[in-house]
């Protein structure tokens, strides 16, 4: 009965709780225990979609990657937002980006990053999960947007997660 | 001061809107109609929130909620749908 | 309410809606599906986003608490959007979608 009572996830379950908090009416014993019952539950009946356990090495650097992940967010937006407003016609180009990333989670993390980011968004993975393909909007040549991705944003995924 | 700036942003977002309608109109491929309505539903959370300042109440907000979680399930499943056929394997 | 929170709020109220507008525009105005992806992915999400900052200003400055809802939303929007355009996207590739004779390289089928 005892080993039912454990949390395969303390991320996911803590996650969970804050923001079950978050949406009740104030936070009252209810919503606690309520709270509570969700974080054990969900990580349990949802083991069987990780299909590995999500390995941060060096959490702490993910806040600094967040803020540069948001300043570029507005600076992209920006740049697409004159795209836009300007007459002439964008040039856009399929760029095969060549992952060196390995772990699952990194790899959806750099897919979302690029498809927030200026003028990017991530197509697909290839199946053994080695090469992504991203439309971009308006780029000068493949190489550059390569190399922009890797510098800005692999950098650091790697060095959390490897 | 606020009023005026919460109308002119009001005017711009239904403006978006009808922009949206557009293309969820004009197509030319599904794709581009689900997209449209994902942007829709988006620009549709924006004017919740601009009724719940214009209000002053924060009554609405729950609903914004909802729309947000119900859209993205939607949008998933429409684009799951235009892949493979059907939502549910 | 002050005079600089009400400036901060009609400021990002007006940056919001002029981003909702600009990302419903090129969702108008661009030539093939795929560069239409990018407007709703980034304009949009930012421009509501502004909004709901704006809101969250709005409701603290006038003492009804802090407003946890919108910020929920604002995450989730950000959470959300990327994962809709990359489905939509693969969805468009399978369809075969047009793309502009400009376009370099080729969306490739798997």
């Amino acid at each position: 009965m005892l080993d039912r009572l454990r949390f395969p996830q303390p991320w996911l379950s803590l996650i969970l709780f804050v923001t079950w908090q978050f949406l009740s009416e104030g936070i009252s014993g209810a919503s606690v225990v309520m709270g509570l019952l969700l974080a054990w539950a969900i990580p349990q009946i949802t083991e069987g979609f990780w299909p590995e356990k999500p390995a941060f090495v060096k959490a702490r650097r993910l806040p600094m990657y967040l803020a540069v992940l948001l300043w570029d967010i507005v600076v992209a937006s920006i740049s697409v937002a004159k795209l836009i407003l300007s007459p002439r016609q964008p040039k856009p180009i399929f760029v095969c980006y060549p992952l060196q990333l390995e772990h699952p989670l990194a790899i959806s993390i750099l897919a979302s990053t690029i498809s927030l980011t200026p003028g990017t968004v991530s197509a697909d993975v290839s199946d053994d999960q080695r090469i992504l393909l991203i439309h971009t909007l308006d780029a000068e040549s493949s190489e550059e947007v390569i190399d922009a991705i890797h510098k800005r944003y692999e950098k650091p995924l790697m060095e959390m997660f490897q | 001061m606020m009023t005026i700036a919460l109308y002119i942003t009001i005017a711009m977002v239904t403006l978006a809107a009808l922009l949206n309608m557009y293309r969820l109109i004009i197509g030319p491929d599904a794709a581009d109609r689900v997209l449209a309505l994902d942007t829709l539903y988006i620009n549709a959370i924006a004017l919740i929130i601009l009724l719940g300042i214009t209000l002053g109440t924060r009554m609405y907000q729950e609903s914004a909620l909802l729309i947000a979680v119900m859209g993205f399930v939607g949008t998933v499943a429409m684009a799951k749908y235009l892949k493979r056929g059907s939502v549910i394997e | 309410m002050s005079l600089f929170s009400e400036y901060l709020i009609s400021g990002l109220l007006l940056i919001g809606g002029a981003f909702t507008l600009i990302g419903a525009l090129g969702l108008a105005r661009l030539p093939d599906f795929f560069t239409r992806l990018h407007g709703p992915t980034k304009a949009t999400t930012l421009g509501v986003g502004a909004i709901m900052l704006s809101s969250v200003i709005y409701f603290s400055s006038t003492d009804q608490g802090l407003g946890i809802s919108e910020i929920l939303i604002t995450v989730f929007l950000f959470l959300t959007a990327p994962v809709s355009a990359n489905m939509l996207a693969k969805a468009a590739m399978h369809l075969g979608v047009r793309t502009t004779d400009s376009t370099e390289g080729n969306p490739w089928e798997q």
